[in-house]
């Protein structure tokens, strides 16, 4: 549009300069309800994270500069939990791809009962988190849980009694729950590739594997991205499902429980808020890779400048 | 649409608006005669909660009406929904259900009033004297003793002819009986607020306390030392439930009357709870006092509860003061062990037929356990402690008994660094 303008300086009557007063009038209340719920909470975080805030001790306090970040940066246990939340990301979301992948292609060549397979593998989605690793959790309990009565499995396996078992059970209940998201968005890049396009490979000879990553991966690379991008800037904010089945014991705690045990355990807003800065930072920083490495482009079918 | 029909829908909805809000705002008047106070406190299943708020209610004589809010289960959450409230200065808490072991934190917060010192005799008249200590905080009173708990040893006397003194014992029995013969002890060691109880009581018994003062690390070496061995030693043990790790007071009493292990260590609800759920465990389940860590000194077992206490946001804060009294008083107690086995903080009513009856052959050693008990430490940054114990030692089985030193070291440096409330946890 600037560009347009640039073009034609001439053109900028006074009629255009009342419309465009007009559309910042008709944004403002957007920009404003964004403003009051997003950058003032962030900016609020920011302004605690450089002080020493404790609600248990309201006598203390002041001003401490990046005090808060070198304590957090210097600690062992934010290392660990940012391994611990890059690895859950990272295997979610390349299982969710996959099995996605594989939803959407099923659900686009679901001939009969379009709607109702649509619907149907969107329910796990559909569950309230909590609710769902509830669900997992007591399915695994050594108590409770049918899974111990399976074959193959012993009667006292303790799932969450061990580091490698309970992220395998964590990352299937994210997995289970997140997958259609995945699916749905992918079926939407699907939808817009041209059959034509198939047709004429056919003729051509191409197999059916082929087709797949001559035509569907290459035309549907923008949907697969945003599809990641909403995925992991997702994952790595992991809360619920752990805090469920493990509260972050046996070495399975992501970066959102710590901030959440400096924030409302310990009451250390300080603390906690540095915690959640930096997660916000990560989360930008992945954000910016997919869209400045990637190429991403979240606003689809707008052409680029 | 026209503009008169524009004024139209303006106008009803105008009408619908002043309609809800005069709908809410006569709520406050139409509850009765007298004011109401609310009470934020956990949920108890037999319904003691219910029942005293209703007496309470009615003695007042149309003073006050309580009103419960019930907070879930889970002590953990429970804390979280009340600090979120307190620290928001809500003044729609008028009392709160206090665990003992908040009573630094919201008293130095200044979420939580001092007692005023005519009713400070009234309620802590008769109440043991380490109860009374919980619900202090440097030496003030800041709230009403209601019930306490203690844990016992649970055994089985068909398996076990003479119950352990101390934990060595106990593990070399149940080694002996094998883990396939019910030779498993069932201990609260998921990482959550029982396993500090569970470490802290194994601490404290061994002859140290964690703390010596709200900011200062006591936890002498030899003691600690001991009291990790122990700890290490029956994490990998034979003697360890398979769950060790994740389990809680639930899932041992599961596995107790589920008749998988011929030891338990959990509070008194244990026994209501056999005699309800499995009445052939509970004919043979025998008790006796939390073991020793060291044989030559007497054990001292954890200590639980609830205090009531009156936030510093109430805008009742007299009404709430003698509810409070009223609600945490003598006959509340006795319904409270009648209605749910909490026992009584008030140490006169162990005598009483409500008492024996809810402890039927145990009341005297649930008293005793209660005057000897091993409180955890009392300090404004308790959860920063509590923490702190949690990753240290958790799971247990990483404690190789025969280098407990070097865990003490670990964990003597990371409650310094707790009660400066310094570093991540």
């Amino acid at each position: 549009m600037e560009a347009h303008a640039q073009r034609q300086p001439a053109a900028v009557s006074q009629r255009t300069r009342s419309e465009r007063r007009l559309a910042w009038m008709l944004c403002a209340p957007a920009v404003i309800a964004m403003l009051a719920v997003t950058a003032y909470p962030i900016g609020y975080a920011i302004v605690l994270s450089l002080q020493q805030v404790d609600l248990r001790f309201p006598d203390e306090g002041g001003f401490v500069g990046l005090d808060n970040y070198g304590a957090v940066l210097s600690s062992d246990l934010w290392w660990t939990d940012v391994f611990n939340t890059a690895f859950l990301t990272v295997t979610t979301v390349a299982i969710e791809l996959v099995l996605g992948m594989v939803i959407a292609l099923v659900m686009h060549r679901a001939i009969f009962g379009r709607g109702v397979v649509r619907t149907s593998v969107l329910i796990p989605y559909g569950i309230i988190t909590v609710v769902a690793a509830f669900s997992w959790q007591f399915a695994f309990a050594p108590d409770s849980g049918f899974v111990n009565n399976l074959p193959l499995i012993s009667d006292e396996m303790d799932w969450f009694g061990d580091r490698f078992s309970s992220f395998a059970v964590i990352i299937m209940a994210e997995v289970w729950k997140t997958t259609p998201f995945m699916a749905l968005l992918l079926l939407a890049g699907l939808v817009t590739i041209d059959s034509q396009l198939y047709e004429a490979a056919k003729v051509d000879g191409a197999t059916a594997w082929q087709r797949f990553t001559r035509i569907t991966l290459p035309l549907m690379k923008p949907a697969i991205l945003v599809a990641l991008l909403f995925r992991t800037l997702d994952a790595f904010r992991v809360f619920d499902t752990i805090y469920i089945m493990t509260a972050g014991a046996q070495d399975t705690e992501s970066v959102s429980i710590l901030g959440f045990n400096q924030l409302i355990s310990r009451l250390n807003l300080g603390l906690g808020s540095a915690v959640s800065v930096l997660i916000f930072f990560c989360v930008l920083a992945i954000a910016f890779v997919y869209v400045k490495g990637f190429g991403v482009r979240v606003e689809e079918g707008r052409p680029g400048r | 649409m026209t503009v008169r029909a524009a004024i139209g829908l303006l106008a009803v909805l105008a009408i619908a608006v002043v309609a809800i809000v005069a709908a809410l705002s006569s709520g406050d008047e139409s509850s009765g005669s007298g004011r109401s106070l609310s009470w934020f406190v956990a949920i108890q299943p037999g319904g003691t909660i219910e029942e005293v708020a209703a007496r309470c209610s009615k003695e007042s004589g149309g003073r006050y009406n309580v009103e419960v809010e019930f907070l879930p289960t889970d002590a953990s959450q429970q804390r979280e929904q009340l600090v979120r409230r307190l620290g928001a200065e809500d003044s729609s808490i008028d009392i709160v259900g206090m665990d003992v072991i908040w009573t630094g934190e919201f008293a130095n917060a200044g979420w939580v009033e001092q007692w005023p010192g005519p009713l400070v005799k009234q309620v802590t008249e008769q109440v043991f004297p380490n109860v009374v200590e919980t619900a202090s905080f440097e030496g003030d009173l800041y709230a009403a003793p209601f019930n306490t708990n203690t844990q016992l040893l649970w055994y089985r006397k068909d398996l076990i002819k003479q119950p352990p003194a101390t934990w060595d014992e106990m593990i070399d029995q149940a080694e002996e009986l094998g883990a396939g013969n019910a030779g498993t002890i069932q201990v609260q060691a998921n990482r959550y607020e029982g396993f500090t109880v569970w470490a802290n009581a194994l601490i404290e018994s061994a002859g140290t306390p964690v703390l010596s003062g709200p900011e200062t690390v006591e936890l002498s070496e030899g003691p600690t030392i001991r009291a990790l061995e122990v700890m290490g030693r029956l994490a990998n043990s034979s003697a360890a439930a398979p769950n060790l790790s994740t389990s809680n007071e639930d899932t041992t009493r599961l596995a107790f009357e589920g008749g998988d292990s011929a030891f338990m260590t959990n509070y008194t609800f244990a026994y209501a709870s056999a005699a309800a759920e499995a009445p052939d465990i509970a004919k043979v389940m025998g008790y006796a006092r939390f073991p020793r860590v060291d044989a030559k000194r007497p054990s001292r077992p954890p200590l639980g509860g609830f205090n009531l206490a009156v936030s510093a946001f109430s805008e009742n804060k007299d009404l709430a003061f003698d509810a409070a009294a009223c609600l945490a008083g003598r006959q509340s107690q006795l319904t409270a062990v009648e209605l749910d086995g909490l026992p009584p903080s008030r140490s006169d009513l162990y005598t009483t037929k409500v008492v024996t009856k809810a402890y039927p052959g145990f009341a005297a050693l649930v008293r005793k356990s209660i005057e000897g008990s091993g409180p955890r430490p009392s300090s404004a940054a308790y959860q920063d402690v509590s923490l702190a114990i949690q990753r240290t030692l958790h799971p247990p089985d990483k404690i190789d008994p025969a280098d407990a030193a070097s865990v003490y070291e670990e964990l003597k440096e990371n409650l310094e660094d707790a009660v400066k409330r310094e570093g991540l946890l």
